[in-house]
């Protein structure tokens, strides 16, 4: 019999293409399915059918709009050469407004084509979340994944729309662009004394690399026994097999504790969840409610002194009685 | 089946090839600076940092000239700003440049055509404002340069134009229209290392005196309204010090606190005063000197060379790895006699702009 007992899949699973389970009030669904052998070999080899209903196809349609804002923005700015797009990518961005509109509505080319795709975007994000929430109560299921995806919303909402609104200007916002968003990050802990020092940004990077070593462990401990039947993971959670004692036991012996078949999954979903809502909180609370993480880890006696290796550096502005 | 492996190995192997490729050759050399555990350190490639010596030598001393009289203003006509050098002083300096800063075909006739007291060209009056401009380094400035102080080598090694100056930028070429601004950033520039930070950061921070400090004093909020896109402004013109002078920014700066003097380096007072005298050197010196240049020297925008860091420093922290050569040069050491007062420090550039921030 073929086992999943290496890294990559070697077993691809064939069965007739099936259109779903039945569910109660309709789901209709579009087209009949098909196989394809390259998505078998990272997952179910089905494609389709699809839904998208009301809300599917006006979230593609919002993410559609907001995308072409903010390519075609790029292109003007590259003066509509598609080499120069291409060549110039990771540097192109639609930025927001200046900080002197402060939330007043810019000109199209000051920010204002920022706010549409902001709300474009925003709007399409929020559908397909609607979206993913009707789809798992038409399907009877918890509304897990949906939640799990709002946690994301919300750092996302903090960053674009929430904390410029509390701070008065959507120039606090994030860029639409791949090395802009990434140098606006640097700056921002510039700015706000160093995101080193805020607690809750150090938790929500525990829960980020704690997200990545629980899926190590629980995948690398599933594929593992996957020999002893441990992939069907549904029915030991009940009805402990043999796979779900080694699995146990393998981590009592190498660390004295285990989470069990069912446990892991929870750890998993609130590491997740808590990685983004906890970020989420940090940067509300940044320029907000403390102006300089530093001077506030100072302050709380979290950031410890170091012995002074050099001669004293005194602000030569204050001697100069120059600004710069 | 068995040769997909041997050939995803290959695949992988190529890709790492050509992340790596990116990469400088080991072995790099770390220097500490700064308290253990705080990574204030330097790190160096021995094998780049002898290419940069070798590239960044003194040249070889151009031997005095015996004798103390009489006074070349008393000789020469037309003598503004050398007027205290004797004969054989003055010589020595028009030697100097000559091997320093003119073309070698055109010699001495780079600068003067006709009479030597002539004005005709403007390269001689430009001249005659950089020797002023490098007497007024060497005797206001020693809080940027200190004693080891500045000759025309400094910047021109042997180039009638030094090899790295700055001009406004041009604006980027896009439709007339709504779309498509980039405000000033998002472009791969080598002036910011090629990050995507705003890349003229010379005319805010060297000409106008903007303000450069960003991070906030307090720990809680007291009106502190500097923004994230005017921060990226000031690291924008970080990134060019660092480029400029071939550091990181843990030369000057802990990184834990980058506005905190009290765990800054010395080297950061230094550079404090660097800024300062480089933003008087542009507007005391250079941009006065905007219609004595001919247009093919103007930038896109018809504005003057002017100087940054990377003018003098050419990619190392100190100019020339720090060769006291003007001390051999007492003729460029002297009192600028002919100035009226310019109060050094006090830039009149700050004076007139109200700065945007408390510091």
């Amino acid at each position: 019999m073929a086992e999943y007992q290496n890294i990559f899949s070697r077993v691809v699973v064939h069965s007739p293409v099936y259109p779903g389970v039945p569910v109660a009030g309709g789901g209709w669904r579009a087209g009949r399915g098909s196989l394809r052998t390259l998505l078998g070999k990272i997952g179910d080899a089905q494609l389709g059918p699809v839904y998208l209903g009301f809300t599917g196809i006006a979230s593609l349609l919002c993410g559609f709009i907001a995308i072409e804002i903010i390519g075609l923005n790029m292109l003007a700015s590259v003066n509509w050469s598609p080499i120069q797009f291409v060549r110039q990518l990771p540097w192109l961005a639609l930025e927001p407004p200046p900080p002197s509109y402060g939330l007043r509505i810019p000109p199209l080319a000051q920010g204002g084509w920022w706010l549409m795709a902001g709300f474009f975007l925003t709007t399409a994000i929020l559908l397909w979340w609607v979206r993913m929430y009707r789809r798992a109560r038409a399907l009877g299921m918890g509304t897990h994944v949906p939640w799990a995806f709002a946690s994301a919303i919300w750092l996302y909402l903090v960053l674009g729309f929430i904390r410029p609104l509390l701070m008065g200007s959507w120039g606090e916002a994030v860029p639409f662009g791949i090395f802009p968003h990434l140098d606006w990050t640097a700056a921002f802990s510039i700015r706000y004394g160093n995101l080193f020092y805020n607690p809750f940004h150090a938790l929500s990077i525990a829960f980020l690399y704690g997200s990545a070593l629980l899926f190590a462990m629980h995948a690398g401990t599933i594929v593992a026994v996957s020999r002893f039947g441990g992939d069907r993971e549904v029915e030991q959670i009940v009805d402990r097999g043999t796979a779900a004692e080694r699995a146990a036991l393998f981590w009592r012996w190498t660390m004295g504790f285990n989470a069990t078949m069912e446990s892991i999954h929870r750890w998993a979903w609130w590491f997740a969840v808590l990685c983004p809502l906890v970020g989420g909180i940090g940067i509300l609370l940044t320029g907000t409610v403390v102006d300089n993480w530093f001077l506030w880890a100072v302050k709380h006696g979290v950031a410890p002194g170091y012995p002074h290796v050099f001669p004293a550096v005194p602000d030569p502005a204050l001697h100069t009685g120059v600004t710069p | 089946m068995s040769h997909r492996f041997p050939a995803a190995a290959r695949l992988a192997l190529a890709g790492l090839l050509l992340v790596l490729g990116a990469c400088e050759r080991p072995s790099p050399l770390v220097v500490q600076r700064g308290y253990r555990g705080v990574a204030m350190e330097e790190n160096r490639n021995p094998r780049l940092l002898a290419r940069l010596v070798a590239a960044n030598e003194a040249p070889a001393l151009i031997p005095p000239i015996p004798g103390d009289q009489p006074k070349a203003a008393d000789v020469y006509q037309n003598v503004q700003v050398l007027k205290d050098l004797s004969l054989p002083e003055f010589t020595r300096v028009m030697l100097a440049i000559t091997a320093w800063v003119a073309p070698p075909d055109k010699s001495c006739s780079y600068c003067h055509q006709g009479p030597m007291a002539d004005d005709a060209l403007y390269t001689k009056k430009v001249a005659r404002r950089m020797l002023a401009m490098v007497r007024d380094i060497n005797s206001n400035w020693q809080a940027h340069v200190g004693s080891t102080g500045v000759t025309c080598y400094t910047c021109h090694r042997g180039q009638p134009v030094p090899a790295q100056v700055w001009f406004a930028a041009a604006p980027v070429a896009r439709p007339q229209g709504m779309l498509g601004d980039r405000a000033g950033q998002n472009a791969p520039s080598p002036v910011v290392g090629l990050s995507s930070l705003p890349n003229d950061p010379f005319s805010s921070f060297l000409l106008e005196a903007r303000s450069i400090r960003v991070g906030s004093a307090t720990a809680l909020p007291t009106g502190d309204r500097a923004s994230i896109k005017q921060t990226e402004w000031t690291y924008g013109f970080m990134m060019h010090i660092s480029q400029a002078l071939g550091v990181n920014c843990t030369y000057c700066h802990n990184s834990r606190a980058f506005r905190d003097w009290d765990q800054s380096h010395p080297a950061r007072a230094t550079a404090w005063h660097g800024i300062q005298m480089v933003r008087a050197l542009n507007t005391e010196y250079l941009r006065p000197l905007t219609d004595t240049f001919p247009d093919s020297r103007h930038g896109p925008l018809g504005d003057v060379a002017k100087v940054n860091c990377a003018t003098c420093h050419q990619g190392v922290y100190k100019p020339l790895f720090g060769a006291q050569m003007a001390k051999d040069y007492p003729e460029l050491q002297h009192e600028k006699v002919m100035e009226p007062a310019a109060a050094p420090p006090a830039t009149p550039a700050a004076a007139a702009t109200p700065p945007a921030k408390s510091p």
